[in-house]
């Protein structure tokens, strides 16, 4: 595990540049983060999605899936790859801190 | 009189009374198990059926034949649970007292939930594997199937057995071989993940298999709709798929009734305690096997570890005691490779699946994360061990804890 810069703060990362301890991970991180995945700007559609997985991490220990965002938080799956092209899943983990979904192996 | 209710008599409710009944005094405790059918069914054998290695006789059993005396077995499908009255009302309207509810009626998956799945091409050129009756409907296509491009489709997480869809691939792509079918055929493996294998180490030793399979891989594929008169499975993010024979694995979700009762999440799965696997806020109410959502794989395996670990911290609870020990995600998969081989993994909520031997006293040891012979005959053996050790709620010669021995660090 290594260490890296983000926004001026020394954060612990993966190999794939997952942040791995949520506890470092605080809002003023994210648009850095979403930068380096092809976001320019956050909108209250991104915030209302990485409030609720924040929020939904800290009781589950799990990201939350899209189905589960889409069912809790109201953002349809369509809107959510809007908002975060292509890779939704694991776009939304890395600019909000939390490890990317994974399989069984 | 104690009231012990069990819902679903598949693989976890049927550990569960079990393991239960000899521990609970008959004269104080009333046990009944209710299931909606008769038929128990040998999940794991559901993949052998398509390949004609299986037939249905091979994987059906009479779920009665594994209820222990001191049982009593009420065959209705199930409305709701009343958690506020402590009852359980079935659709007969015969309602069932509990004063403690233990609920395993699984996952199953739902065809419905994925737009244009269910039409006049399901079970034509639409398939899955994980029901009997796909299962059998599948073989029968492939018997007339003359090559053309197969595509196995993922479609949602989590489902159960999460390496079957990749067994399945696997043994396509074997079988393809074997009818000389494999030169005018292409098999595509489809995932919302990012990848066939995610964990580092089973994606570096096995993320080979599917190149030197020549087996296609479509990543972060999140299926949108399957427009079946094109022929052409449809992401989120409006990629198109085609297909000539398409092998779904759709949404798997919980059973209804844990909808209609308020208890389950988005999936109908009920979250639970990791070493009581009682609900938070229904202390009495619990949920084990594929219906509880403990954060690790659906699987037997899974359902089997996590047993031992529920009924002792049960049988404290009953007593006022607290729970020793917690559930560690313990599961152990034997992942069938084509020809004859298979694989196998063993790995917990920490520990990812790892290279090495797996010691099994008696028979093994087997390979871990490696191809071999010996893990093929393990997975065919494992059949017999269901019925017998496993449904019969007999311990097997393993900790329910996973254990390093044997295992190499990478």
């Amino acid at each position: 595990m290594s260490t890296t810069q983000i926004a001026g703060r020394e954060v612990h990362v993966d190999d794939e540049g997952f942040m791995t301890d949520p506890a470092e991970w605080t809002e003023d991180l994210a648009p850095t983060l979403a930068k380096q995945v092809g976001i320019d700007e956050l909108t209250p559609d991104h915030w209302l999605v990485i409030r609720y997985l924040r929020t939904d991490f800290a009781a589950e220990g799990e990201t939350a899936t899209l189905r589960r965002i889409s069912s809790n938080a109201g953002v349809t799956t369509k809107r959510l790859f809007e908002l975060f092209p292509q890779k939704p899943g694991k776009k939304m983990a890395y600019v909000s801190g939390l490890p990317k979904p994974k399989g069984c192996i | 009189m104690k009231k012990l209710v069990v819902l679903g008599a598949g693989l976890a409710g049927t550990m569960a009374v079990n393991r239960l009944r000899p521990h609970l005094d008959p004269a104080e405790w009333d046990i009944t198990i209710v299931d909606q059918d008769e038929t128990h069914i040998y999940q794991p054998g559901l993949l052998f059926i398509p390949f004609g290695m299986y037939h249905s006789a091979d994987v059906i059993r009479a779920r009665r034949d594994f209820i222990p005396s001191g049982v009593r077995f009420v065959l209705a499908p199930i409305e709701q649970v009343d958690t506020a009255r402590q009852r359980v009302v079935l659709s007969t309207g015969v309602e069932l007292e509990y004063d403690y509810l233990i609920i395993a009626t699984g996952t199953s998956p739902r065809p419905e939930q994925t737009a244009g799945l269910l039409g006049d091409a399901w079970r034509d050129s639409i398939h899955d594997f994980y029901t009997l009756e796909g299962a059998m409907a599948l073989a029968h296509r492939m018997e007339s199937f003359e090559g053309g491009r197969v595509v196995v489709d993922v479609m949602e997480l989590p489902f159960k057995c999460p390496v079957a869809p990749l067994e399945f691939v696997f043994l396509m792509d074997w079988w393809l071989q074997e009818r000389g079918l494999r030169d005018r055929s292409e098999i595509v493996y489809t995932t919302p993940l990012s990848g066939a294998f995610t964990k580092p180490v089973s994606s570096r030793r096995l993320g080979h298999l599917l190149d030197d399979k020549k087996i296609g891989l479509e990543t972060d594929f999140y299926t949108e709709r399957v427009d079946a008169d094109r022929g052409v499975v449809v992401s989120y993010d409006e990629r198109e798929v085609p297909y000539d024979l398409l092998v779904t694995i759709p949404v798997n979700m919980g059973a209804d009734f844990v909808a209609r009762s308020g208890l389950g999440d988005e999936l109908n799965h009920i979250p639970v305690d990791k070493a009581t696997f009682a609900m938070e806020e229904h202390p009495n109410v619990f949920a084990v096997g594929d219906a509880a959502e403990i954060g690790t794989s659906k699987a037997g395996s899974v359902a089997h570890f996590a047993s031992e670990v529920f009924t002792a911290n049960f049988l404290r609870g009953i007593r006022g005691l607290a729970p020793l020990e917690t559930f560690d995600g313990h599961a152990n998969c034997f992942i069938e490779s084509g020809f004859g081989k298979a694989m196998l993994i063993d790995f917990n909520y920490t520990t990812e699946p790892l290279p090495g031997k797996f010691p099994l006293p008696g028979i093994g040891p087997f390979t871990l994360l490696e191809e071999s012979e010996m893990n093929h005959w393990g997975k065919l053996m494992f059949r017999w061990t269901y019925w017998n050790v496993l449904l019969r709620g007999k311990d097997l010669p393993l900790p329910s804890r996973m254990l390093l021995a044997g295992k190499e660090s990478a």
